[in-house]
């Protein structure tokens, strides 16, 4: 099981995401933001960071990388993608995922552990996850406030899309503390917190972000 | 007016030159003049005035700071020491790491924001430059009172670019300290340390050696960054061309500064350079005569080479230029094709700027003529060494002739009122505010970071090396007695690492004073350097590399003497580390150390305004004693933190909030010192009650008073009969920060 | 030499925590005038010669696809001398 992790200028979690799936149990393959060759990988994860500086708005210089071309295509046949943070703002602006990320409510940069609710395990990614499972996993973020129309928050509630929520009082101002969100088709996967940082107590709150990498093996199995 | 060059500088001797308002005395002027035979173009003068400036050249500290090296302590563990851009210590395994503290103060005060981002900027680059990644950053604050409209000013601007920078870098931010006190008032102290990791054979060094080799500036293209002062040159030889505006500020750039450290570490991964500068204060005129003076003494260089953001830049504003995120790296011709082809890759701007050369001159051209012509060690190492008048102020012996009169909490009442009071105090109450602003778990080897005693990385996935490093300073101490003020200083964030099981291995500091212009200020400086090298050859930890901040001051009012010691040590398995506090009930809480009556420069004394008093002395031997214990008890320490601001009293509130956890503690009279003393060498420790034997044949053996403080568990600090719930003390601890700055 | 100027706003059913913080901090600094603020961003583009209906037709895709968010953000093209 290859599972690439694109590396943009300025991405920064990468390294961290490479780790979190080894630890899943799958090959992790480093893949440049200017080559559109894909070598293979089974799934894509866009790791968080601050890609291009987040200049002009997070993610949306990344969107039009090479290597995105190559993605988009490949996630509108069903491959898995999982796009944590700044990946999750290059998803919206590439359209892979509806909405968009805009600044935090409260104007600043936030880091710290923070727990959601699981309330979709039927993507890939969520698969080793039982429904209404709780974890706390790291937020770190300036622009993690989910937005969208009226329109769009209705399909995504009534279509179940939504992957995990906040859980408390919201961070960020995201519309109905959305954390992540999934496409139609349910293989592309936003998350705004960091389930990477979260796979060891040593160095996380918790390792209950690790069920993210090792679904991604154990939902593949069998196809 | 024409470019003045060197050819008619040599012709026009008499030609006046505004030295005094570039900051050079007439003396110094006159000492060029002698150098070169000649008077120097006015290139050459912006040259010698900005890298004979105080910030540069260290011209009134230099003859105290060589203490440093000459009490330096043997060490094994000692890769680089002082005189390169970092030190560089060997943690094992083949790992050096490196690790330096600056200052970034005037800036940050007059543009908040970008002065600590640009703080955070250079600091990081000083790390690079030594071949090392960065892996982490701590930054110690200072402001004026928390509730003065200008703390308002600049905390939140500081903050934020810290933050911005150094989450957009990568960089966990694993420690430091926010200290309010009117001391600083107008002159907010903005500290930044920076640690690096590499393998012993990749130490890069900042020499410029064998004839014929390249000269390559990379990076962000230049502009008119900082130099505010130097356009007094631009418009004598430039009339009126170009922006009229030439900024003082620098602005930074940190997505170019992430891009640089990862082209510089793959160029570094493939040896291509020989030799390498980061460009900070003083730009190009600084890496260009530091690198020809390191190495072998000559070097060409062509300015018209340098890549110009703004195309009307004189070629003194060139020279000076701070703009940020540039290095400069001598590569040799065979492997200068591989260096522009990685830097392509980044996107990373280039340009081979001149060559090593035979010989012992600098040489800079501007469109084919001579500007610059000097023996660069002149510049960059022989410059003015002063000996500044000093005497040992008035105050000293009169504060410390104040027997201080304060009120003592003697009943319940007084008890639980002092530990409110205390705990949301601005400089107690919790910093949550400030630090989730920043990023602490990028780079997924954070094992401890604020409020930690220490800030602590692995470096080793696979033998779970890791690094702790901590930094403190004790102002007030310093103020009553410089001298032991710095050695407590130096074992307070010697003890911080060990409390977590880290070995202290070496020291950074960053020298915060008023100006040296003042003797009495000149005397609690030399007074600070001589107890920080006194202190450190006994403790057997070198100093591998600072930074000294001079000019701290408001009209004649100096801040109060401000030494940050920095202390880095090494951890065989940080998964054996041990935490500030306890998540268990039925843990034992035991007092290491002896608490005496020392309240003078204490939090309790400062919110009283009682500033006067004996600093504590300082008992290196003790110290390093309770470091081997610390050491060896990491074995039984469930929990273990270091005592200090706030004494028990603080500690102990700190320890029970960390995980809600409470405890039960009995404390004999007189129960206001036991709780507010401030008595250097204290260490609260959690441990099974089975291993109390244990704890107590390790006291005995390396001779530290011990005594039992009583147990975890419940909801509540219960101190003999005062009970404080949790929910009350966490209320007074976490509401201060936000409501003055949220 | 007359430059395009494309201007991006905030969908007004957008929440604009910078403007309204700018809005918060007026009054602190004395001034009463406004009861409403929101943030935006404004980009020069130079051209050779005077802005031709095309090049401002081919602005405004580029601003529909790389200066604006459309799903959060609107735009205004127009030419200043």
């Amino acid at each position: 099981m290859k599972v690439g992790i694109v590396t943009f200028p300025g991405s920064l979690d990468d390294k961290d995401a490479a780790r979190a799936v080894r630890a899943g149990g799958s090959e992790a393959v480093a893949l440049w933001h200017d080559d559109s060759d894909l070598h293979g990988v089974d799934a894509v994860i866009l790791p968080g960071g601050f890609s291009y500086g987040d200049y002009l708005r997070c993610g949306a210089i990344s969107r039009f990388a090479p290597v995105m071309g190559s993605i988009i295509e490949k996630a509108n046949d069903g491959m898995p993608v999982l796009g944590i943070c700044n990946g999750f703002q290059i998803l919206c602006e590439s359209h892979l995922l509806p909405g968009a990320l805009t600044q935090n409510q409260g104007l600043h940069f936030l880091c710290t552990p923070q727990k959601i609710k699981i309330e979709n395990t039927s993507t890939p990614w969520t698969h080793d996850f039982a429904q209404g499972d709780e974890i706390v996993i790291p937020l770190k973020n300036g622009e993690g406030s989910f937005q969208c129309d009226d329109e769009t928050l209705a399909a995504l509630e009534s279509e179940g899309r939504i992957i995990a929520r906040y859980v408390g009082v919201n961070p960020n101002g995201s519309r109905n503390m959305i954390a992540g969100i999934s496409n139609a088709r349910g293989n592309v996967v936003g998350l705004m917190p960091h389930p990477e940082h979260a796979i060891d107590p040593l160095t996380g709150p918790s390792a209950e972000g690790l069920p993210f990498f090792t679904s991604i093996l154990h939902s593949m199995v069998g196809k | 007016m024409a470019l003045d060059t060197v050819e008619i500088a040599a012709k026009t001797p008499d030609h006046e030159q505004p030295f005094a308002a570039l900051g050079l005395k007439p003396d110094e002027y006159q000492r060029i003049r002698e150098i070169l035979g000649r008077r120097p173009s006015s290139s050459e003068l912006a040259m010698y005035s900005v890298m004979w400036s105080e910030h540069c050249s260290y011209k009134s500290s230099k003859v105290h700071l060589k203490q440093f090296g000459e009490k330096a302590p043997h060490s094994d563990a000692l890769l680089v020491g002082i005189g390169e851009n970092a030190g560089v210590v060997d943690v094992g395994q083949g790992y050096a790491v490196t690790f330096k503290i600056e200052s970034h103060n005037h800036p940050s005060f007059v543009e908040p924001y970008q002065g600590a981002a640009t703080g955070v900027g250079g600091i990081v680059r000083d790390i690079l430059t030594m071949g090392a990644r960065p892996i982490a950053v701590m930054d110690p604050l200072r402001f004026g009172p928390a509730d003065a409209p200008d703390t308002r000013r600049v905390l939140p601007g500081i903050v934020a670019g810290i933050g911005g920078y150094g989450n957009c870098l990568g960089l966990p931010n694993i420690g430091g300290e926010i200290v309010f006190d009117e001391t600083y008032a107008g002159n907010p102290l903005v500290n930044a340390l920076c640690v690096g990791v590499m393998r012993h054979d990749q130490i890069k060094l900042a020499k410029a050696s064998g004839a014929g080799n390249l000269v390559v500036l990379f990076g962000a293209q230049t502009g008119g960054d900082g130099i505010g002062g130097v356009s007094v040159l631009a418009s004598e030889t430039f009339g009126s061309s170009g922006p009229a505006k030439r900024p003082s500020v620098q602005v930074g750039d940190p997505f170019t500064e992430k891009v640089l450290i990862e082209c510089s570490l793959e160029i570094f991964a493939e040896d291509l350079v020989i030799g390498i500068q980061d460009l900070g204060g003083a730009g190009l005129s600084c890496a260009t005569s530091e690198l020809a003076s390191g190495g072998s003494g000559g070097m060409r260089v062509e300015l018209d080479a340098v890549p110009l953001r703004d195309p009307s830049l004189s070629p003194e504003e060139i020279l000076m230029s701070e703009s940020q995120e540039r290095m400069c790296a001598i590569v040799e011709p065979s492997k200068i094709a591989r260096f522009l082809e990685i830097c392509k890759k980044w996107d990373v701007t280039v340009s081979v700027i001149g060559e090593v050369t035979d010989g012992d001159r600098l040489i800079i051209t501007w469109h084919g003529e001579t500007i610059v012509d000097v023996p660069p060690r002149t510049v960059a190492h022989e410059g003015p060494v002063y000996n500044r008048p000093l005497a040992k102020p008035e105050y000293v012996d009169r504060v410390n002739s104040q027997i201080l009169d304060l009120p003592m909490p003697e009943d319940a009442q007084g008890v639980k009122a002092a530990v409110l009071k205390l705990i949301s105090s601005p400089n107690m109450a919790d910093k949550s505010w400030v630090t989730s602003q920043y990023d602490k778990y990028v780079q997924g080897n954070t094992i401890q970071s604020q409020p930690e005693d220490s800030g602590m990385v692995r470096i080793d996935e696979t033998t779970h090396l890791g690094v702790a490093i901590s930094t403190d300073a004790n102002a007030p101490w310093s103020y009553l007695n410089p001298y032991e003020g710095a050695k407590l200083a130096l074992a307070e964030a010697a003890r911080n690492i060990a409390t977590a099981g880290a070995t202290p291995l070496a020291v950074t500091n960053c020298l915060n004073f008023g100006s040296p212009e003042d003797p009495g200020v000149m005397w609690q400086f030399a007074e600070t350097v001589r107890g920080l090298a006194d202190g450190c050859l006994e403790m057997g930890l070198p100093v591998t590399g600072g930074n000294v901040s001079f000019y701290n001051q408001t009209g004649a009012v100096a801040i109060l003497p401000t030494p940050v010691i920095g202390v880095l040590g090494v951890i065989q398995d940080v998964r054996a580390r041990t935490p500030m506090s306890f998540t268990e009930a039925g843990l034992d809480l035991y007092l290491i150390g002896e608490t005496r009556n020392d309240l003078a420069g204490s939090e309790w004394a400062y919110m009283h305004n009682q500033r006067g008093g004996q600093s504590p002395v300082a008992d290196l031997q003790r110290e390093m004693r309770l470091i081997e214990l610390l050491l060896e008890g990491q074995s039984i320490f469930v929990a273990a933190h270091d005592l200090s601001q706030g004494g028990l009293a603080v500690s102990l509130a700190e320890m029970v909030l960390h995980h809600n956890v409470g405890a039960t503690i009995s404390i004999s009279d007189p129960i206001g010192i036991a709780l507010l003393s401030e008595t250097p060498g204290r260490v609260v420790v959690a441990i099974s009650p089975n291993d109390a034997e244990s704890l107590t044949l390790m006291a005995s053996k390396h001779e530290i008073p011990l005594s039992r403080l009583g147990v975890t568990g419940g909801t509540a600090l219960q101190i003999n009969h005062v009970s404080i719930a949790l929910d009350e003390l966490r209320t007074a601890y976490t509401q201060t920060i936000p409501k003055l700055f949220g | 030499m007359a430059k395009i100027v494309v201007e991006v706003m905030l969908k007004p059913e957008i929440l604009d925590p910078q403007g309204k913080a700018v809005a918060a901090a007026l009054p602190r600094l004395g001034f009463t005038f406004a009861t409403s603020v929101r943030q935006g961003k404004r980009f020069e583009i130079e051209v050779d010669g005077d802005p031709t209906p095309a090049q401002l037709a081919e602005v405004a895709r580029a601003a529909e696809t790389l200066l604006a968010n459309p799903v959060i953000e609107t735009f205004v093209v127009k030419v200043e001398k």
